[in-house]
C-alpha cells in the first residue's frame, strides 16, 4: 500500500520497539517466534526462530523400518495427515516396484481430497477467526468433525491416522463408512455455500484481507512456494497435474489461481479448492472400480489381522514385517504429493538394510515461511498476524 | 525421460568437460554427478540456460557414507523445469577434510533455509551464505546430528546405546 510510505518517513534518532511475537502467543496458532522490530504499528524488521518442536524425524526415520516410519509422517502436517501417510507409502511402493489395484487408488484419491478438504476448512475459518469472524470457525469447523467421523470409520483414529498400508489401504470401505461420506457429500456443499456467502464478499472482511501480506510470483517461485500459496500468486503448478499419481489423472477438475498473492487469494484459492475436491470425491465415487484394495505383495503388506490373531504363519509374517526383516531394493527415489500446504516430497535412499539408509522430508512449510519476513515488512502488526494465518504454516511440519 | 537425460548430459559435458562424471536414470530421476569445483556454475547455468530453463530448486539434502574414503559427504539438488515439467537430481560428492560449498542463496533465495538445515545437520559449509546459524537445533549444539557416528539419542553423551533399534 502506497499510504504506508507517510508513516515511515522517520527523522533521525529514532527509536523503535522491539517486539517478541510468541513463541506461545494465542493469535500465531502453534510455536512461532518472531523478533519484530516496530516502529509504532508498522513492522521494520522481522526476525523468525523457528525449530521449538524440532523431533528428529530425519534422524529418527534412519532408525525405523518401513512399516513404523507411517507415524512418523502423521505429526508432519497433522492438520491433513492421511495426505503425508499415502505419500510415504507412495514412495515406497516406487521404490519396490509394487503397482497398487485402481481401487485402492481410488479409495486413496477420496481419502487425500476429505484430508484437503479439512486442511483448508481449518485454514480458511482461521482467516476468518483473525479477522473477527467468529461465527464461521464455529458454525464450518462442524464439517471438519464430519470428516474425522469418516477417518475414524475407515481406520479407527481421527487426527494422526496412520492410514492404508504399503500395498494398498489396511481394508475396504466399510458401508457405514460409505453411508457416512454420502452424508458428507450432501451436507458439505450447503455448508460451503453458506461458510462462503458469510465471508467471501463481507466488507470488513474484503478491507482487512485485501492487499494483506501480498507476495508476486516471481517472488513466490524464488522462495519456492508450493500449493495453494503459489497458485494465489497467479501460477498454476499443482503435482495432481504436473505428475499425476494415485490416479489422478482420470479425473477432471480445475486449478484454481489467483491475481494478487494477498490473503483475500490465498482464502479465495482454498475455497475453490474445495469445491474441486468435491468434484474428485463425486467422481471417484461414481466409477469406483471393483476389485481387490490391495496389491499382492506378502513381503511388504501386513496380513489380516483375524489371521494374526488365530494362525502362526500369518502372525510370524507381520512380526517379520514390522520388524523390516524383508528384502528391500537398494535405490533412491523422490516421490511428491500435493499436501494440504503444497508440494510434499520424499527422498528416500535405501541401502537394503531394514531401515531407509537416509530419508529427507521435502516440507512445504518449511520452504516458504522463509517468505514470511519479507512479506510483512512495512505493514502492521495485525496484518502480521494474519499472513500467517493465510501460509496456513503447521507448527509440525515446520519444524520436523 | 531418457531424452531429457542424454539433454542435459550433452549440455553439461560441452559446457563443464573433465568435471562432468556421470549421468544416469535412478527410477523415474535423471542424476547428474559433477565435481564439487563446479558446484555454483552447473546451477547457475542450468538455471539460466533458455534450452534448460530449470526455475525452480525443490529441494537440497545432504547424505553422509563413512565407508566411502574420499566421498565421505554428498549434496544433492532437485531441480524442476515448470514449464516442461522436467525433473532432475545433482550430485556433489566431496571428502570430510573439505565440506565447503558455495552457497546458491543468490540464484534461489529459497536456498537459504535449506541450506540452514543441512548445515545443521551435517556441517556443511556455505561459503556466502548470508545467516549461516542453526535452524533446527538449538544454538549450543556442538555436533551435527545426522552424521553416521552419532546415535539416535543424544550424541554427546556415551552412556547411552540404542542397539536394539538397528543399525
Amino acid at each position: 500500500m502506497d499510504n504506508k510510505k507517510e508513516f515511515n518517513q522517520a527523522e533521525a534518532e529514532k527509536v523503535y520497539n522491539i517486539l517478541n511475537l510468541g513463541p506461545t502467543h494465542p493469535a500465531t496458532h502453534g510455536i512461532f517466534q518472531n523478533i519484530l522490530k516496530m516502529d509504532g504499528e508498522i513492522i521494520v524488521e522481522a526476525e523468525p526462530t523457528i525449530g521449538y518442536i524440532h523431533r528428529a524425524f530425519e534422524k529418527l526415520a534412519e532408525h525405523r523400518p518401513y512399516n513404523q516410519i507411517t507415524p512418523i509422517t502423521d505429526r508432519l502436517n497433522y492438520c491433513s495427515s492421511p495426505i503425508n501417510n499415502l505419500g510415504w507409502h507412495m514412495t515406497v511402493e516406487k521404490l519396490i516396484g509394487c503397482e497398487v489395484p485402481k481401487r485402492a487408488q481410488y479409495l486413496r484419491v477420496i481419502i487425500m481430497e476429505l484430508a484437503r478438504i479439512a486442511d483448508h476448512i481449518i485454514c480458511t475459518t482461521i482467516i476468518g477467526q483473525d479477522t473477527g469472524a467468529t461465527t464461521g470457525f464455529l458454525y464450518f469447523f462442524q464439517m471438519r468433525e464430519k470428516i474425522y467421523e469418516i477417518y475414524e470409520e475407515i481406520c479407527g483414529a481421527r487426527l494422526t491416522t496412520n492410514i492404508g498400508r504399503i500395498g494398498g489401504m489396511e481394508r475396504d470401505f466399510s458401508p457405514v463408512a460409505i453411508a457416512k461420506l454420502d452424508k458428507f457429500m450432501q451436507e458439505f456443499p450447503e455448508y460451503l455455500k453458506e461458510f462462503q456467502k458469510l465471508i467471501e464478499r463481507n466488507r470488513i472482511f474484503m478491507d482487512r484481507t485485501i492487499d494483506c501480506g501480498p507476495i508476486s510470483g516471481e517472488r513466490a517461485l524464488a522462495y519456492g512456494f508450493t500449493g495453494p500459496n503459489l497458485r494465489a500468486a497467479g501460477v498454476d503448478y499443482d503435482v495432481r497435474v504436473a505428475n499425476p499419481y494415485s490416479s489422478y489423472e482420470d479425473f477432471d477438475f480445475k486449478i484454481p489461481i489467483g491475481q494478487n498473492g494477498d490473503t483475500y487469494d490465498r482464502f479465495m484459492v482454498r475455497i475453490q479448492e474445495m469445491w474441486e475436491s468435491v468434484g474428485i470425491i463425486r467422481q471417484a465415487l461414481d466409477k469406483m472400480p471393483t476389485g481387490p484394495f490391495h496389491a499382492d505383495v506378502p513381503d511388504f503388506y501386513l496380513p489380516p489381522k483375524e489371521e494374526v490373531y488365530s494362525k502362526m504363519e500369518a502372525l510370524i509374517y507381520h512380526f517379520k514385517i514390522v520388524m523390516g526383516e524383508t528384502a528391500i531394493p537398494k535405490g533412491e527415489v523422490y516421490h511428491s504429493v500435493e499436501g494440504g500446504n503444497g508440494e510434499l516430497g520424499f527422498y528416500l535412499i535405501s541401502d537394503g538394510g531394514r531401515t531407509p539408509y537416509r530419508l529427507h522430508f521435502r516440507r512445504p512449510c518449511f520452504i516458504y515461511y522463509q517468505a514470511y519476513p519479507e512479506m510483512i515488512t512495512n505493514g502492521l502488526l495485525s496484518d502480521a498476524i494474519l499472513t500467517m494465518s493465510s501460509l496456513n504454516v503447521i507448527a509440525g511440519e515446520l519444524d520436523a | 525421460m531418457s531424452d531429457l537425460l542424454t539433454t542435459v548430459a550433452d549440455k553439461l559435458k560441452e559446457k563443464f568437460g573433465p568435471a562432468f562424471i556421470s549421468a544416469e536414470m535412478d527410477y523415474d530421476f535423471p542424476v547428474f554427478t559433477l565435481e564439487k569445483s563446479v558446484l555454483y556454475e552447473t546451477l547457475s547455468f542450468l538455471k539460466s540456460e533458455p534450452e534448460l530453463n530449470f526455475n525452480f530448486l525443490t529441494t537440497i539434502a545432504g547424505i553422509h557414507y563413512p565407508d566411502m574414503k574420499e566421498k565421505e559427504f554428498c549434496i544433492t539438488y532437485h531441480l524442476h523445469n515448470l514449464f516442461l515439467n522436467h525433473r532432475i537430481r545433482l550430485k556433489f560428492y566431496m571428502p570430510e577434510s573439505d565440506m565447503k560449498v558455495p552457497s546458491i542463496t543468490h540464484i534461489w533465495p529459497t536456498a537459504n533455509w535449506m541450506e540452514r538445515q543441512e548445515y545443521d545437520f551435517f556441517g556443511f559449509n556455505f561459503t556466502g551464505h548470508p545467516d549461516l546459524r542453526r535452524i533446527l537445533n538449538m544454538d549450543e549444539m556442538n555436533y551435527f546430528p545426522l552424521r553416521k557416528q552419532y546415535p539416535l539419542e543424544d550424541g554427546s553423551r556415551d552412556d547411552k546405546n540404542d542397539k536394539q533399534f538397528g543399525r
